[in-house]
């Protein structure tokens, strides 16, 4: 929970954090190492006064987690959004059964999603039954650019993709969390090109496909598929750690998906553990859209704006009654700007 | 010629190779981390990437096109490339010495070269330059309509300062690259369409997305570049540093807070 200056109380869930273990005896090779490094260097993007110590960053703790989340990050909701990659780390980067025992320790505070890979065929597909029932997973991370054998990464049109994207109707998984990061083959195109969400979105309406770094750096053409495709929703994970150092890029990116996207398709999410969503609340509760971009746009980032960027949008999505879980946490009652706006 | 003057024309040639998504050259992003002139005038090209997943494509036209602009000066012999630290390094320092085309690089794992992507680029950066370039006339009285009628012998010869210059100068190259027309409209789409002024404001919202692409992959890339150069300062600082000296080190240090002040940290 946030509290404004004004007093005004803002819900939020971070709707992009992980627990991974990228330590050294997890590594089981060069590119494990190097994946972990990569995100180290993306650590250094924050503020120099959240910079952790290498060893606490390749594998902090379940304490931690709530310390830096929940105690100090403003989240009253948190969702994982693991990713597996068994090709570099023994025991996967994200390990399920630890997010599991940790979601039994926090019930009503953690939303733990699972992940399935269409390369692993039939199996999978029953592997991924089994998991989705016995976690009651409300929605999965994709992650199309994660090496398998000799593939270096798959496209959400795949065949089997379609597959596993009708097995998540059938079991009522409806959020699909996709990374769109490089992917790397086919190698002759464009690595980051995000024109396969266009296709999963419009062939499974009824699920919502959120996508994770708003498809940088290709956001032009995340825009303009978000804007004819009304179940394509832009995850601001990574986004959002541009405003320490950028702000006003990071106001330029915010207005266009606030042009074309509008308020009620924009999730909040820190990336925790890459970085600290402390700063990150405080900086994006106190920001304000550059004038040239709210001229340009016409859009300003209104308090009923926040609030769905913030919580409203994903308690939309993971069926979250946002009054009745803040009882249930305990927290004091909302303000009365917002009971209204819970409404609309 | 002497060898600071040798030294001096490779780095010359290297500033002239861009990278495809960023549109600066790999000299300004600082890719390019030694250039050494062995005897025979052999040049020995090392560069490293912000980070070790970077698009072996692009990769690969960099390193290609380092090679390229290199051999073109008269009195070089021979150039070795090589990219450090990187998932697909081995294929692409072999294919770029054996000058094979990007499909007999990684063999089996593409059936086209690389042109395609390249024209694509090349198209983003002309987009890019102008949207740059429209944005400063916009700002300083010109309006949609004299920017879509304007000729590029009017452009030419119109007084600017110093930024509009510059602006100027790198669109019209890219222009040229594009389209090789001299006469005609200064602005047109990447296709050599003409603009109208009607649909002039969604037109540069088009183009004004390619360019803060390009601007987040410059400030990411540079960001890690960073991060990344720091954390070999921290590796070498044990074990290396006393053999290679501190010259290095320190300039990488020097980056590091360039970056951080840039950064408005």
């Amino acid at each position: 929970m946030f509290t404004t200056k004004s007093g005004e109380k803002i819900f939020v869930i971070d709707g992009h954090t992980h627990l991974w273990d990228g330590s050294p005896a997890n590594q089981r090779n060069i590119h494990g190492k190097q994946f972990i490094d990569c995100f180290y260097d993306y650590h250094h993007l924050g503020p120099d006064s959240y910079i952790w110590p290498k060893e606490k960053f390749e594998r902090y703790t379940e304490e931690d987690y709530v310390k830096d989340v929940f105690e100090e990050g403003y989240a009253d909701v948190a969702i994982f959004n693991p990713q597996y990659l068994g090709d570099f780390y023994y025991n996967g980067f994200s390990d399920l059964k630890r997010n599991e025992a940790f979601r039994q320790q926090h019930p009503d505070r953690i939303i733990a999603n699972g992940f399935w890979d269409p390369r692993n065929g039939e199996n999978g597909l029953d592997v991924f039954e089994n998991d989705a029932k016995a976690y009651n997973w409300k929605g999965v991370k994709l992650y199309t650019a994660e090496w398998h054998g000799d593939s270096k990464g798959w496209k959400l049109t795949d065949p089997w993709a379609y597959r596993y994207f009708e097995k998540c109707q059938e079991l009522g998984i409806k959020n699909i969390h996709v990374h769109k990061g490089p992917t790397i083959r086919p190698l002759n195109k464009d690595a980051f090109d995000v024109e396969d969400v266009d296709d999963a979105a419009t062939t499974f309406t009824d699920l919502n496909f959120i996508v994770e770094h708003v498809g940088l750096p290709r956001l032009e053409d995340f825009c303009y598929i978000a804007a004819q495709e009304p179940n394509v929703y832009a995850g601001l994970a990574v986004v959002t750690a541009l405003i320490h150092r950028r702000p006003h890029y990071f106001g330029e990116i915010l207005g266009e998906l606030l042009f074309w996207l509008g308020p009620d398709r924009i999730l909040y999410g820190s990336d925790y553990g890459i970085w600290s969503p402390k700063w990150i609340v405080e900086e994006f509760m106190n920001f304000e859209l550059p004038d040239d971009v709210a001229v340009e746009t016409g859009k300003s980032l209104t308090l009923e704006v926040r609030r769905k960027i913030m919580g409203e949008n994903a308690a939309r999505l993971y069926d979250i009654d946002i009054a009745e879980r803040r009882k249930k946490l305990g927290l004091s009652l909302p303000a009365k700007a917002e009971a209204t706006a819970a409404m609309v | 010629m002497d060898r600071d003057t040798r030294t001096q024309e490779v780095w010359s040639a290297l500033g002239t190779v861009t990278d495809p998504e960023i549109d600066e050259s790999v000299t300004s992003l600082d890719f390019v981390t030694s250039v050494q002139i062995q005897p025979g005038n052999k040049i020995r090209i090392e560069f490293r990437l912000p980070t070790y997943w970077c698009a072996p494509n692009f990769a690969f036209l960099m390193a290609s096109d380092m090679r390229d602009a290199v051999t073109e000066l008269p009195w070089v012999e021979k150039v070795t490339v090589e990219l450090l630290d990187h998932f697909s390094a081995d294929l692409i320092n072999r294919g770029v010495a054996l000058k094979q085309g990007f499909r007999d690089a990684f063999p089996g794992e593409t059936d086209d070269d690389l042109s395609a992507i390249r024209l694509k680029f090349l198209g983003k950066a002309f987009e890019r330059r102008q949207e740059l370039l429209i944005r400063h006339l916009l700002a300083n009285g010109r309006d949609p309509a004299w920017i879509t009628a304007v000729s590029l012998r009017e452009l030419m010869s119109l007084p600017l300062e110093a930024e509009g210059v510059r602006l100027r100068n790198l669109y019209v190259f890219s222009r040229r690259r594009n389209h090789c027309e001299e006469e005609g409209f200064a602005f047109m789409t990447v296709d050599g369409s003409p603009l109208d002024s009607s649909g002039f404001r969604t037109y540069l919202r088009k183009v004004t997305g390619v360019r803060r692409n390009a601007e987040y992959n410059g400030f990411i890339c540079r960001g890690l570049l960073a991060a990344r150069n720091a954390a070999l300062i921290a590796l070498q600082t044990d074990e290396q540093v006393k053999k290679s000296g501190v010259a290095g080190v320190q300039e990488l240090q020097n980056e590091t807070a360039a970056f951080r002040s840039v950064a408005g940290d």
